[in-house]
């Protein structure tokens, strides 16, 4: 295929025919190596032809994985999650695949000696840039049947994760945040059987009385219907951490992380603030079935458009931020694939490779990695695309997806998937919520004997859907 | 077959939410007007988006009584424009050479950002009720900005020399409004100016602010930016909305 690397020089190159492609060193190899995305043409870092986004992709294949361990793509001095990823590897986990390059590694975890058991073993092992070289090798295909042979199960109230499962955030945003406005969409979702992974909020403000106003409705759902669920109000981690000190009843503390610790800052947190939201959580004790009390949310991007990726491409960035989550044992993580715009991944194309990739590297890390399948109005994808990666996701056995009335999030501007196509994906997998919601569910009647849902206009369904929030009761 | 709702349970909800609640089903999925309803908002939205602000016209109706410029970004079309951010935040280069530096307190800028229609709807009517309020202050030729971010706004008024400009904008459509204006003050413009250094009126729309009320707020902010010397985090405005827009267009 061609002379390969170059001995004794830190740069890659291959004779392609006639052509010569030298790389100038490994991250610019796992640039060149990725998938389009606008994102990375925007850094001036991504491949400019077809040809040597190949060439790139046949001398990462030959890349031994352990070389991520020498290289560091951010200098370990410049960069904490950097530190976090190499002081917290194992290398008694690795050992089974140290021996192997990218190309070797993406051919094991096809092959049939790669069980979920092995997986599960090797995850402390693999660091984020090993699974970003091997997901770059891997069609979207790979990524899917690699993914669904992961297992990365979570628990707080409920049990989310189990093979044959699929859970649900439940996202009643309002612009206002006006109780009824919250409520209404609320109610909606569980006559659903929506919201076994959390019922989550974007508040309009980071107002901390406000912020408790929501903590304290959820909350007196959850007691009025003694439901099994865990909800969230997703403001800023210095926020939620006044909330408990305050006596809110919080159940997960909420952040966006990213990828370098340069971004991390851009989001006004670093791994020991983040790591003081997990103790302030922790220390409430208010989970049943498990101690995973924390939410986070990435998305490919996100470090660029901090200016903050240290000319490492996208996706390699997003791994990177799984680290992170890693280390704070969340109960759920989620990518906002599609969100942050089409300046980093520009159409639908883009977008489903991209939902594909982050929860491949997100579980084999060892993440309990959900996605937000989702658009805005100026990317080049609609409601059909977005059919085509909730499919795909549900294939790969993803933890969970996010939802919203009729797919329309009237806060956010932004379309995700509805609370019908959470329905619908449970039905076509045969994959009904999480255990103990699930249970709760049949409990209130809201599901029959096969799965379906009980009529809106159903007695049972009224019993939920006629609940007033008592305003005043908020402290 | 379908499970229609017959009397709605959540019509105690319709007044206090937007939200597509209580849509019924037909099986697992949405009913079929559900779907075409959102159909028909996100055409409206893609509309939006990839319209055309008629510059040209807008040109000779503000020109009856203004003096007006019309300058474009370095971005070259619409795809371009929505991939390359930067190139929307940086004027034209022979355009701008065009621009005569002046002694201005305040420059307007009317850019089409991420929705055409609201520009079409808005901009022209806001910038009226803006000078309204505003005579006895020096305002330099209104710029028409075409392919345009808000950053656009920081070459324009460094080149003209303005203390303080103003960008009138087309939001990012949302589903249920395709057509939300915004503005966005800078103090000091230059090219470089981060977001926290800019001050924004938000959500201009029929169901949104009402014009009038944007331009009170909008003039009150500029006397005061002009007064403190700065714009930004350190003044204080009832941004209301304005955190529902995490990426500015």
């Amino acid at each position: 295929m061609g002379d390969g690397r170059l001995s004794g020089m830190p740069s890659y190159a291959i004779l392609l025919g006639r052509q010569r492609h030298v790389f100038d060193d490994l991250k610019a190899l796992m640039a060149a190596a990725s998938p389009e995305k606008s994102g990375d043409r925007l850094a001036g870092i991504g491949a400019d032809t077809n040809e040597r986004r190949i060439a790139a992709r046949y001398l990462l294949a030959d890349v031994p994985l352990r070389t991520f361990l020498e290289e560091p793509l951010i200098p370990y001095e410049a960069d904490e999650v950097t530190r976090l990823i190499l002081d917290s590897h194992d290398a008694q986990a690795f050992s089974p695949v140290a021996h192997m390059t990218v190309g070797q590694f993406r051919d094991w975890l096809l092959s049939y000696e790669c069980t979920t058991a092995e997986l599960s073993k090797l995850a402390p092992g693999l660091t984020p840039e090993m699974v970003a070289a091997v997901s770059k090798i891997m069609r979207n295909h790979d990524l899917i049947v690699a993914a669904a042979k992961t297992s990365v199960v979570t628990g707080f109230r409920t049990t989310i994760g189990l093979k044959g499962r699929l859970s649900s955030r439940l996202q009643p945003n309002h612009p206002t945040d006006d109780p009824e406005g919250v409520a209404g969409s609320t109610l909606d979702g569980l006559t659903y059987g929506v919201g076994d992974a959390v019922i989550g909020i974007n508040p309009a403000g980071d107002n901390l009385e406000a912020c408790m106003q929501l903590m304290e409705l959820f909350d007196r759902l959850r007691q009025r219907f003694d439901i099994p669920m865990q909800s969230c109000v997703l403001t800023h981690v210095t926020t939620s951490i006044k909330a408990v000190e305050a006596g809110a009843p919080l159940d997960l503390v909420f952040q966006s992380i990213a990828g370098t610790e340069a971004a991390n800052r851009g989001f006004g947190v670093d791994l020991q603030v983040l790591r003081e939201g997990r103790e302030a959580a922790l220390s409430l004790k208010r989970g049943t079935v498990g101690d995973n009390v924390m939410y986070l949310e990435t998305g490919q991007g996100s470090a660029l458009s901090a200016d903050a990726h240290h000319g490492v491409d996208e996706q390699t960035i997003e791994a990177r931020a799984y680290a992170v989550a890693r280390h704070l044992k969340p109960l759920i993580v989620n990518t906002v694939v599609g969100f942050i715009g089409p300046e980093y991944l520009y159409d639908a194309k883009q977008i489903i490779r991209a939902g594909l990739e982050d929860h491949f590297c997100g579980k084999l890390l060892g993440v309990p990695m959900g996605v937000d399948v989702c658009y805005t109005n100026h990317a080049e994808a609609d409601q059909d695309d977005m059919d085509n990666l909730m499919f795909l996701l549900a294939s790969a056995g993803v933890n969970f997806l996010i939802a919203v009335p009729g797919a329309d999030d009237v806060m956010l501007n932004y379309q995700s998937l509805s609370y019908h196509d959470i329905v619908s994906l449970r039905h076509s997998f045969g994959r009904p919520p999480a255990p103990e919601f699930e249970a709760w569910l049949y409990r209130m009647g809201l599901l029959d004997g096969e799965g379906r849902l009980a009529p809106q206009a159903s007695s049972v369904a009224r019993n939920l859907i006629d609940y007033r929030p008592d305003i005043r009761a908020s402290a | 077959m379908s499970n229609p709702i017959d009397l709605d349970p959540f019509a105690r909800f319709r007044s206090v939410t937007r939200a597509r609640i209580g849509l019924g089903r037909a099986g697992d999925s949405l009913p079929i007007r559900a779907v075409l309803d959102f159909q028909l908002a996100h055409a409206r939205a893609r509309d939006a988006v990839h319209g055309h602000v008629d510059f040209a016209a807008m040109a000779a109706r503000l020109g009856e009584t203004l003096p007006v410029t019309r300058l474009r970004s370095r971005a070259a079309d619409r795809s371009i424009y929505l991939a390359r951010p930067d190139l929307g935040r940086r004027v034209d280069p022979a355009g701008l050479a065009t621009v005569q530096k002046g002694d201005w307190d305040v420059a307007f800028v009317i850019a089409d950002g991420l929705s055409a229609a609201a520009v079409e709807a808005h901009a022209e009517i806001v910038l009226s009720a803006c000078l309204r309020r505003l005579g006895d202050l020096k305002i330099a030729p209104v710029v028409l900005g075409e392919q345009a971010r808000v950053a656009f706004g920081d070459e324009v008024g460094e080149a003209l020399g303005a203390r303080m400009v103003v960008v009138l904008i087309g939001e990012r459509p949302g589903l249920s409004v395709p057509d939300s204006l915004g503005a966005y003050l800078t103090f000091g413009p230059k090219v470089g100016r981060r977001d926290s250094e800019r001050n924004c009126i938000s959500n201009i729309h029929a169901d949104g602010l009402p014009h009038e009320t944007a331009a009170d707020k909008i003039a009150w902010l500029i006397r005061e930016a002009l007064r403190l010397g700065l714009t930004g985090v350190e003044l204080k405005e009832d941004m209301s909305g304005a955190a529902a827009l995490p990426l500015t267009p």
